[in-house]
């Protein structure tokens, strides 16, 4: 099949491959540049583990072809943490035992983070319907619902 | 219609291990240069903690910080053999199989600094704080870091231990029936509450209530992060999940994930956990199985709180909307 060339910014670096016509923006993620954080679970815009954010949208990259995002700005959790200091959100996941297995974690923290981008305040229910579209078998989900909690008002104890 | 509300209360005895020709597992320790330990298993962490609260027994046990420890996992190929994580019985049987590994590590440790000391190895202790002391006289000490090079460079000695922890396999007495399949039991009460909708057989958890009895938590906050998403899927199991399908032919069932429900985080319930301990005598350190006993009792819980509601006893899970309207149906027309 013919390849396609794609160029886009993958947490602030550029990138630039030439693709199969047809592959999703997951494959090439982990296949081609090598940032394995986003998840392949159900691989059919079910479950959420393989969430990014392109262009400021929490989108499901299994279903994001690649040659759709030439010019895109795409953010994923291996670019989270800066000099090796983690994200507000990573380190409430930490605090808070928001992860077991983990396979859903990297899903769970980029919604997270397009919703506290948007609401840096959020309630209960903003959270659970933020996070509505990413399942988890492990935790019962209530310590990532406090952990999101957690990670807004420690942002917002930093910006004061 | 009528929101009917119900309340069930369910606790269950559960067996930590099994019983299929034998449970056993086993353990590698061995010292690094420079005084770690390496903990070698082929046994699997799902995600629930397992390589820490190995890491823990085995600091425990030696006398080191938990942060020397390193717990490799890497191979079933290679590494000493491990019936596998399920069960619930990765804490019990591989964490008693550490510990014995370790032990014996510890006295050849405690050995290679008596050697430098010069004294009695019966007379040594570990301080937890990476050094080897005389009991009573903590002045004459040595650090566990000079004593692994000592063993390395100088006496050629293996700072290392095997463990091993069997159960074998109970056969039942012929006269009786009476056996021991299992070694110690950890126990759940839980009490559920729920409101049920008479007109569509919908179910809203409005409460869950539940008390663990886990021998000892080794490790607080795994433990309840454990018994919290246990819990939640005691309530998935109940009401939501599975792979049959209720509708007239299984050409119907769902085929792939899309079509299996499982509750999001906005099906959750207010969640309320108690721990107890009861140390169990052959747990390392006390513990039991905490896995999956914990999302247990909820099933039974939830299927007496509908009971209780609306007077129809479902015996089959999930417990669904429609079948609980089969019920109420079949019930009138009794």
């Amino acid at each position: 099949m013919a390849k396609v060339p794609v160029q886009f910014t993958l947490n602030g670096e550029e990138k630039a491959d030439f693709v199969d016509g047809g592959a999703t923006l997951l494959k090439v993620l982990r296949e081609k540049v090598g940032d394995t954080s986003a998840k392949a679970g159900c691989q059919q815009g079910t479950c959420g583990s393989c969430s990014v954010i392109i262009d400021g949208e929490l989108r499901l990259s299994c279903l994001t072809l690649a040659e759709t995002c030439g010019g895109a700005e795409i953010h994923t959790t291996g670019g989270l943490a800066t000099d090796g200091v983690l994200h507000p959100l990573q380190r409430a996941f930490m605090d808070e035992f928001a992860a077991q297995c983990g396979f859903c974690t990297p899903g769970m923290i980029m919604a997270a983070k397009v919703l506290l981008d948007r609401n840096p305040n959020p309630s209960h229910e903003d959270v659970v319907e933020a996070l509505s579209g990413n399942v988890c078998r492990c935790t019962g989900y209530e310590p990532i619902i406090r952990a999101v909690l957690t990670a807004a008002r420690s942002n917002s104890q930093n910006a004061a | 219609m009528t929101i009917r509300r119900g309340r069930g209360v369910a606790a269950v005895n559960y067996p930590t291990g099994m019983n299929l020709g034998g449970d056993p597992s086993q353990a590698l320790v061995h010292s690094t240069p420079t005084g770690n330990f390496m903990v070698t298993l082929s046994s699997v962490d799902l995600g629930q903690g397992l390589k820490q609260v190995m890491a823990q027994i085995c600091a425990e046990t030696i006398g080191v910080k938990t942060e020397q420890v390193i717990i490799d996992t890497a191979d079933t190929d290679t590494g000493p053999h491990c019936m596998g994580t399920f069960a619930s019985r990765g804490t019990h049987r591989i964490g008693n199989a550490v510990i014995q590994a370790a032990r014996e590590a510890r006295q050849v440790m405690l050995e290679v600094a008596a050697e430098a000391l010069e004294v009695d190895a019966g007379d040594l202790d570990t301080d937890g704080d990476g050094n080897i002391h005389v009991k009573g006289a903590p002045q004459k000490s040595i650090s566990i870091f000079d004593t692994a090079l000592m063993a390395h460079f100088k006496l050629g000695r293996s700072i290392s231990g095997r463990g091993m922890f069997l159960v074998p396999r109970s056969y039942p007495e012929v006269e009786t029936g009476a056996m021991k399949p299992s070694t110690c039991y950890a126990h759940a009460c839980t009490v559920a509450e729920v409101d049920v909708d008479d007109e569509t057989g919908e179910v809203t958890v409005i409460s869950m209530k539940n008390v663990f009895e886990i021998g000892r938590a080794l490790n607080p906050k795994m433990v309840e992060q454990q018994l919290v998403g246990g819990s939640w899927m005691g309530i998935s199991h109940a009401l939501y999940e599975t792979t049959e399908p209720y509708y007239p032919k299984r050409d119907h069932a769902g085929t792939d994930f899309n079509e299996y429900l499982m509750p999001g985080p906005g099906d959750i319930a207010p969640t309320e956990i108690i721990v107890l301990e009861r140390p169990a005598e052959d747990g390392p350190y006390g513990a039991k199985g905490p896995g999956e006993m914990c999302a247990n009792p909820q099933i039974p819980a939830l299927a007496n709180a509908i009971f209780d509601a609306v007077g129809v006893r479902i015996d089959m899970m999930p417990i669904t909307p429609e079948r609980i309207l089969r019920a109420l149906r079949e019930k009138q027309a009794a």
